[in-house]
């Protein structure tokens, strides 16, 4: 499989030094579970036809029962909103997806670009927590389980997307929050996900990943004065489930283009390996006691995740 | 969300006025409300329309002429046994059965046809928006109660909590 000769080993600075001095013992791990399956379904969403109607956000907040919003989705105010640094909106404990909008130079209207979890090939969440709340499934979705998760935030750090986020509803039982492909309700039932089926243009195209990489370049054939000639995620770390197409340039419509085509943190997978020594020698005490007075307060809570798929 | 699958599976109004244009006379009104669920159907003003534009602008190549060079290869001066959006637009373009076919089928050339919901209004919008049509949802649309708490979800748990206080 292609995906193979992406697993070279990278050395980064992310993994911490708990890794690096673990992790050549453990190589031998990485056998191929994390190079997305043959089956992964996936969307190409086409920045040139979305026209910023919110309507995907109004249909994620519905389907995943988040908090309602302050402001109604056709309040169009929220596209000038901006935070620390000039940064536009991003997704959060209660926003699995939000659009943005982009003025970009020589543009004769503006462009839209709605952002979620990528659900990469090579899930950077995925290969940094230790506690192995996520899970990405054959269908292509990364999931996870929350009663697992001990709220260190490492897939905070580790997504390259900074996707991940926590709801602080209860201090004591921090949960991670993000689009997870609607894999509960939809997606294993092989459906599209909610925002998918309601985005009136069709901006949003569900299918098999690979199918979805030859619309995306028939697209680009048919109209190559319409697109930037790129198919956003479709090597960016490694392969995410979702890409993109735009007619203007990634950089100057919120993409980060200088990724390399590496998993963010491939290295993490020999940390994953090396999981029941760094727990004996980093975070046990603290894991530890948090798992089980979690275990012992949420045991049976409900959750929309389920880390026994794989 | 469900009850637009639902629909989607289960409300098939036919716009018969549509289905039996290529053989008779244009239709004058048509109402379009195969999909209708956050927002009420849709009066369409074919005749006006007509005026507008030429057949083949909306109806591709089903009319007969086609400017189109993609579709012109195989269907240039060929009608079709129906001009009707839906007859050709899928409401359910992402069911796993079609995308099931669409992967068996690998010499198929349609990889990529928008279902009906994207057919009409990538049709009507991007039109309007060049022309300087009419671009607002509830321009063509009214928007349903439904539809009305769907796009503003925080509208519904307010007015309870503010009758709690
Ligand atoms: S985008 Fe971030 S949260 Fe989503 S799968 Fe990739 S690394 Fe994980
Ligand atoms: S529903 Fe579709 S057109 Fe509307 S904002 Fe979302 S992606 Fe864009």
């Amino acid at each position: 499989m292609s995906g193979m000769s992406r697993r070279k080993f990278l050395v980064t600075s992310l993994a911490g030094s708990a890794a690096v001095t673990l992790a050549p013992a453990c190589k031998a791990m990485a056998s191929g579970s994390f190079e997305g399956y043959p089956d992964g379904m996936g969307v190409l969403v086409d920045l040139t036809r979305c026209i910023g109607c919110r309507s995907c956000e109004a249909a994620c907040n519905k389907e995943q029962g988040l908090a309602p919003p302050a402001q109604s989705f056709e309040d169009k105010s929220v596209f000038d909103q901006t935070f620390h640094g000039g940064q536009k909106r991003r997704t959060d404990e209660n926003a699995y997806t939000v659009v943005n909008r982009y003025d970009p130079e020589g543009a004769t209207k503006p462009v839209y670009r709605k952002s979620q979890c990528n659900h990469c090939n090579e899930p950077a969440c995925l290969t940094s927590c230790f506690v192995n709340a996520y899970t990405k499934t054959r269908e292509g979705a990364v999931i996870y389980n929350s009663k697992v998760c001990v709220g260190c935030r490492n897939c905070m750090i580790a997504c390259p997307f900074q996707v991940p986020a926590y709801s602080y509803s209860s201090a004591f039982n921090p949960m991670i929050k993000k689009c997870i492909f609607c894999y509960e309700t939809r997606l294993k039932n092989g459906q599209p996900p909610a925002c998918v089926g309601i985005c009136p243009q069709e901006a949003l195209t569900f299918g098999y990943r690979d199918e979805l990489l030859k619309i995306g370049r028939a697209r680009i054939k048919a109209n190559p004065d319409r697109y930037v000639d790129h198919i956003y995620g479709e090597s960016e770390v490694g392969g995410t489930a979702w890409m993109y197409l735009s007619s203007a340039p990634f950089e100057q419509v919120g993409f980060d283009t200088t990724m390399g085509k590496e998993p963010i943190i491939n290295n993490v997978k020999d940390f994953l390996g090396t999981v029941p020594m760094v727990l004996a020698i980093w975070p046990a005490l603290f894991t530890g006691f948090h798992l089980l007075a979690k275990r012992q307060e949420h045991g049976t809570e409900g959750d929309h995740s389920n880390n026994e798929e794989s | 969300m469900r009850l637009l699958v639902t629909s989607l599976f289960g409300i098939f109004l036919t716009l018969a006025a549509a289905g039996l244009a290529s053989a008779a006379a244009p239709p004058g009104m048509v109402t379009l409300d195969t999909l209708s669920e956050h927002f009420a159907g849709v009066s369409f003003d074919h005749q006006l329309h007509q005026d507008l534009a030429t057949c083949d602008k909306c109806h591709h190549h089903t009319t007969g002429e086609t400017a189109e060079p993609q579709c012109a290869g195989c269907h240039q001066g060929r009608t079709t046994a129906t001009v009707a959006c839906r007859d050709c637009h899928s409401t359910q373009p992402f069911s796993a059965a079609f995308i099931r076919e669409k992967e068996r089928d690998r010499g198929r050339y349609h990889i990529d046809k928008p279902g009906l919901k994207a057919a009409y209004h990538r049709n009507c919008f991007n039109c309007h928006e060049e022309s300087g049509g009419p671009t607002g949802c509830e321009d063509c649309h009214a928007k349903t109660p439904a539809g009305t708490v769907f796009y503003n979800p925080g509208s519904q748990s307010a007015k309870p909590a503010a009758g709690a206080h």
